[in-house]
C-alpha cells in the first residue's frame, strides 16, 4: 500500500487536494519554545503544508528534513513569518512563540524577527563593511547607544560565530569580499547580534565546502547552549551530527517526529526508512 | 543608374562567391578523408570567398565615390582655354561652379561662354569615361577576389577565423560611431566659439553680468556693441534646474520606492505605465500647461500672501519640468531597486528591520548608481529643455536667484540667436557656439563628478 501511494506521489508532483497524513511519533517535548498546531499554508490555492503540528524545545537543535519540495523551507519561514514577503502566500493556524500566537493580528513583525534570526542558504551579506553587517541590525532596534556599545556586540557576535580571529584585522572591509564560509558565518553573526532566542536556518551549509561546512556544524552545536536552533538539511549526515530531534517532511506533511537517534536507526515509517536509507529523494 | 546595378552585380557575385567556395571546401574535404579534417564548416570557406569577392571591390569603389568629383574637375580645369586658367583663383573656382552646375542642369550664376558649354560637355564625358573605367575596375577586382581565395582553399586554412576577424572589425566600426560623432560635434562646435571668442574675449563672455547679444546694424545706433556676459544665461539654466530637480527627484525617487517596495503587483502594473506617459508628453504640451496653467496661479496665490510674482516666472517653469522628468528618475530607479536581489530584503527583514530601514539602508545604496543615472539623465534633459521655458519663464536674462522673477536659459538663448535669417560672421551668431560648448563642457563634468561620487559611495551586491 506504501508503495502504491510513494509511486503514484512521485509520478504526479502537483498535489491533489487531500486530506493530511498522520504525524508518527511525539510532536510534544516537555520544555517547548515554540509550538505549532495545525499549520496550513498555501500559494494561491495550492497547499504547500497540510495541518503540520510540532513543538521546538529549548536549546534542542531540531533538524527538519525530506526531499525537495516537500515544504520543510516553507514551513521554517512560517516561524518568523519570513512568508510575510511573499504576496502569494497565505498561513493558518497556530503558531505559539512564548505563550502568544505570533499570526495574531496583534504582533508586530518587527520585534518578533528579531527574537527568531534566521540564515538563509546562499550567504547574504549586506554589500557594508564586515563591522556594519553586525552592528547594523542593533543599532536599528536601539541596542546600543555609544559606539563602545556597537563594538562590544559585534565582537561578541564574532566571536560567538567563530570569525573574530579571522576578520578583526579588517572590520572596515565590505563582508561580500569574504569567503563563503567566513560570509556565512558572518550572516550567523548578523542573526546573534540581536540577540534573538530561536535561530532559523535554511540549508546553511548547502553553498560551502566540506571544511566551511564542517565549522558550521560545530558552531551550532555551540550555540545551542544559548539558543533554539531549528536547521532545515538536505544532508542526512548532517542532520544526524547536529541535531537532537528529526521531523521528516513528505510533500506538505510532517510524516514523522523523533529523536535524531530513534529516527535514523529505528524509523516507524516507510516513507521515512525510503528517505534516510536513500532510495529515493 | 549605373552604380545600383553595379552593387547589385557585386552582390551577385559574392553569393556566387560564397556557393563556390563552400562547394569547394566540401570537395577538398571528402577528398582529404572527411569533414572533419576541415579546420572551418564548410559555410564559413563560402563566406569568406563572398567576402574577398565584394569588400575589396565596394572600397575601391567607396575610393571612387570620394575621388571622383575632384579627379574629373581637375581634368577639366586643366583642359580649359588659357584665357580662362590665367584668372584669380576666386573667379577660377566660380567658372568652374558654373560648369559643373551646367553639366548637371542647375540654374547658372554667371552669363554662359562656348567656353563654359564646352567644358561643362568635356566634364560629363570624363566624368562617363570615369564611371565606366570604375565599373570595370570594380568586377575585375571582385572576380579575381573570388578567384584568388577559392585557389587558396585547403583543409587546413582557417575560415572560421578570418571570419570572425570581420565580425570583430564590424563591431568595433559600430562602437566607434557613436564616439567619432561626439568628437565631430565637439570639433564644429569649438570651431565656430573660437569665432566668437575673436570678436569677444573670453574672460567677458564667461564672467561678464550682463546679457544682450541684439546689435544694431548701424554703428550709431544705441546698443551698438551688444553684451555677451553669460552668467545671468547659465544662472537662469542653473535656476530652473535646481527647481526641476527639487520637484523630479524626491517625488520619483519615493514614487520609485512606493512601486517596488510597498505596491502590490496589481497597483504597480496600473501605476507604473502611467508615470512613464509623462514622458511621452509633448514638451510644448508641458509648454503652455506651464505658461496658462501654472504660471497665473503661482502669481495668483504669490499676490493673495502679497509677494509680486511676474506673469513668466523660473518658478513655473521649473515646477512643470521637474513634472515633467519624474519619470526619468522614478522608472530608472524602480528598475534597479527591483533589482537588487531579494536575499538581501530577506537579510534585513529576517533581523527584524522595517520596511523602511530596509529601503533606506540596504537598498538604496546598493542601488545608488542606477539611481544617480536616472537623475543625471533627468538633469540633462532640464539642462537641455527649451520649449517650457521659453513658454512659461521668457526670454529676459534677468541675474536673479529669486524664482518668482523671469529669467532665461542657455538652450533659449541659442534658440534665440540662431532663429532666422542670420549672418554667420557676427559676434551674435556665433555666440549661440560659445554658449553651446561651455553648456556641453559642464554637463561632461556633471557626468564625471557624478560617475566618481557613485563609485565612492555604491554598495557592490555581486
Amino acid at each position: 500500500m506504501q508503495d502504491v501511494l510513494k509511486k503514484k506521489s512521485m509520478e504526479k508532483r502537483i498535489l491533489a487536494p487531500r486530506d493530511s497524513r498522520e504525524t508518527i511519533g511525539n510532536i510534544n517535548v516537555p520544555n517547548p519554545r515554540m509550538v505549532c498546531r495545525n499549520v496550513n499554508v498555501y500559494y494561491d490555492d495550492k497547499q504547500a503544508i497540510r495541518n503540520v503540528s510540532i513543538d521546538i524545545g529549548s536549546n534542542e537543535v531540531l533538524a527538519m528534513i525530506g526531499p525537495s519540495g516537500c515544504g520543510k523551507s516553507t514551513f521554517l519561514r512560517c516561524l518568523n513569518r519570513m512568508n510575510d514577503t511573499i504576496e502569494s502566500c497565505r498561513v493558518n493556524g497556530q503558531i505559539f512563540f512564548d505563550g502568544s500566537n505570533i499570526y495574531d493580528p496583534s504582533v508586530d513583525v518587527v520585534p518578533l524577527r528579531a527574537q527568531i534570526g534566521m540564515v538563509f542558504q546562499k550567504p547574504n551579506p549586506f554589500p557594508k563593511s564586515i563591522y556594519e553587517n553586525v552592528s547594523w541590525a542593533p543599532i536599528i532596534h536601539g541596542l546600543v547607544e555609544t559606539k563602545a556599545d556597537a563594538d562590544e556586540i559585534v565582537e561578541t557576535s564574532l566571536h560567538k560565530a567563530g570569525l573574530w580571529d579571522e576578520v578583526k584585522d579588517r572590520l572596515g572591509q565590505p563582508g561580500t569580499g569574504l569567503s563563503g564560509g567566513q560570509q556565512q558565518r558572518l550572516c550567523i553573526a548578523r542573526a546573534i547580534a540581536v540577540s534573538p532566542e530561536v535561530i532559523l536556518m535554511d540549508e546553511p551549509c548547502s553553498a560551502l565546502d566540506p571544511i566551511a561546512t564542517a565549522k558550521i556544524e560545530d558552531l551550532i552545536d555551540e550555540l545551542r547552549e544559548q539558543y533554539t536552533i531549528v536547521i532545515v538539511t538536505h544532508s542526512m549526515q548532517q542532520a544526524s551530527r547536529v541535531s537532537q530531534r528529526t521531523a521528516f517532511f513528505h510533500l506538505g506533511d510532517l510524516i514523522e517526529v523523533g529523536s535524531t537517534g530513534t529516527v535514523f536507526t529505528k524509523p516507524s515509517h516507510q516513507l521515512t526508512e525510503d528517505y534516510i536509507t536513500g532510495r529515493y529523494g | 543608374m549605373i552604380v545600383p546595378v553595379l552593387l547589385l552585380i557585386l552582390l551577385a557575385l559574392s553569393v556566387a562567391g560564397f556557393f563556390l567556395g563552400r562547394k569547394k571546401a566540401s570537395a577538398v574535404a571528402k577528398s582529404a578523408g572527411g569533414r572533419h579534417k576541415l579546420h572551418s564548416r564548410p559555410n564559413y570557406y563560402g563566406i569568406v570567398t563572398g567576402l574577398w569577392c565584394c569588400l575589396p571591390a565596394f572600397f575601391l569603389f567607396l575610393l571612387w565615390l570620394i575621388f571622383e568629383q575632384r579627379i574629373v574637375t581637375s581634368l577639366v580645369i586643366a583642359d580649359l582655354p588659357p584665357t580662362l586658367q590665367q584668372l584669380p583663383r576666386e573667379r577660377l573656382v566660380l567658372i568652374v561652379q558654373d560648369i559643373r552646375n551646367l553639366a548637371t542642369g542647375n540654374i547658372v550664376s554667371g552669363e554662359i561662354t562656348p567656353e563654359m558649354r564646352d567644358a561643362a560637355a568635356h566634364f560629363l564625358e570624363l566624368q562617363d569615361i570615369g564611371t565606366m573605367i570604375t565599373s570595370v575596375l570594380v568586377l575585375v577586382v571582385a572576380l579575381a577576389g573570388i578567384l584568388f581565395f577559392y585557389r587558396r582553399i585547403t583543409p587546413e586554412l582557417r575560415a572560421r577565423n578570418q571570419v570572425e576577424i570581420v565580425i570583430k572589425s564590424l563591431l568595433i566600426v559600430c562602437s566607434t560611431i557613436a564616439i567619432f560623432t561626439t568628437v565631430g560635434i565637439v570639433l564644429s562646435v569649438l570651431y565656430e566659439a573660437i569665432r566668437f571668442f575673436r570678436h569677444v574675449p573670453v574672460t567677458d563672455f564667461l564672467f561678464g553680468l550682463e546679457w544682450s547679444p541684439q546689435m544694431a546694424i548701424r554703428e550709431e545706433q544705441v546698443g551698438s556693441s551688444g553684451a555677451f556676459g553669460a552668467v545671468p544665461v547659465f544662472a537662469g539654466t542653473l535656476l530652473i534646474s535646481a527647481i526641476a530637480m527639487m520637484v523630479a527627484v524626491p517625488v520619483g525617487l519615493l514614487s520609485a520606492i512606493f512601486l517596488s517596495e510597498y505596491a502590490d503587483k496589481k497597483i504597480r502594473a496600473v501605476v507604473k505605465p502611467l508615470l512613464e506617459i509623462l514622458a511621452g508628453v509633448p514638451t510644448v504640451v508641458y509648454g503652455f500647461f506651464a505658461a496658462l496653467v501654472v504660471a497665473p496661479s503661482i502669481r495668483a496665490v504669490g499676490s493673495q500672501i502679497g509677494l509680486d510674482v511676474s506673469s513668466e516666472s523660473a518658478l513655473a517653469a521649473g515646477l512643470v519640468m521637474g513634472i515633467m522628468i519624474i519619470p526619468f528618475v522614478s522608472s530608472l530607479s524602480d528598475d534597479v531597486i527591483n533589482a537588487v536581489p531579494q536575499s538581501l530584503r530577506d537579510g534585513a527583514y529576517s533581523v527584524g528591520a522595517t520596511r523602511s530601514e530596509t529601503v533606506k539602508h540596504v537598498l538604496i545604496p546598493a542601488a545608488l548608481p542606477g539611481i544617480v543615472g536616472g537623475i543625471l539623465l533627468a538633469v540633462s534633459r532640464a539642462i537641455g529643455e527649451t520649449m517650457i521655458v521659453v513658454m512659461a519663464a521668457g526670454l529676459s536674462a534677468n541675474l536673479t536667484a529669486n524664482p518668482l522673477q523671469a529669467v532665461t536659459t542657455v538652450t533659449v538663448q541659442i534658440v534665440t540667436l540662431l532663429v532666422g535669417d542670420q549672418e554667420f560672421d557676427s559676434p551674435k551668431t556665433l555666440a549661440a557656439f560659445a554658449l553651446g560648448l561651455v553648456l556641453f563642457i559642464g554637463t561632461l563634468l556633471l557626468n564625471i563628478i557624478a560617475l566618481t561620487v557613485v563609485r565612492k559611495y555604491r554598495e557592490r551586491y555581486e
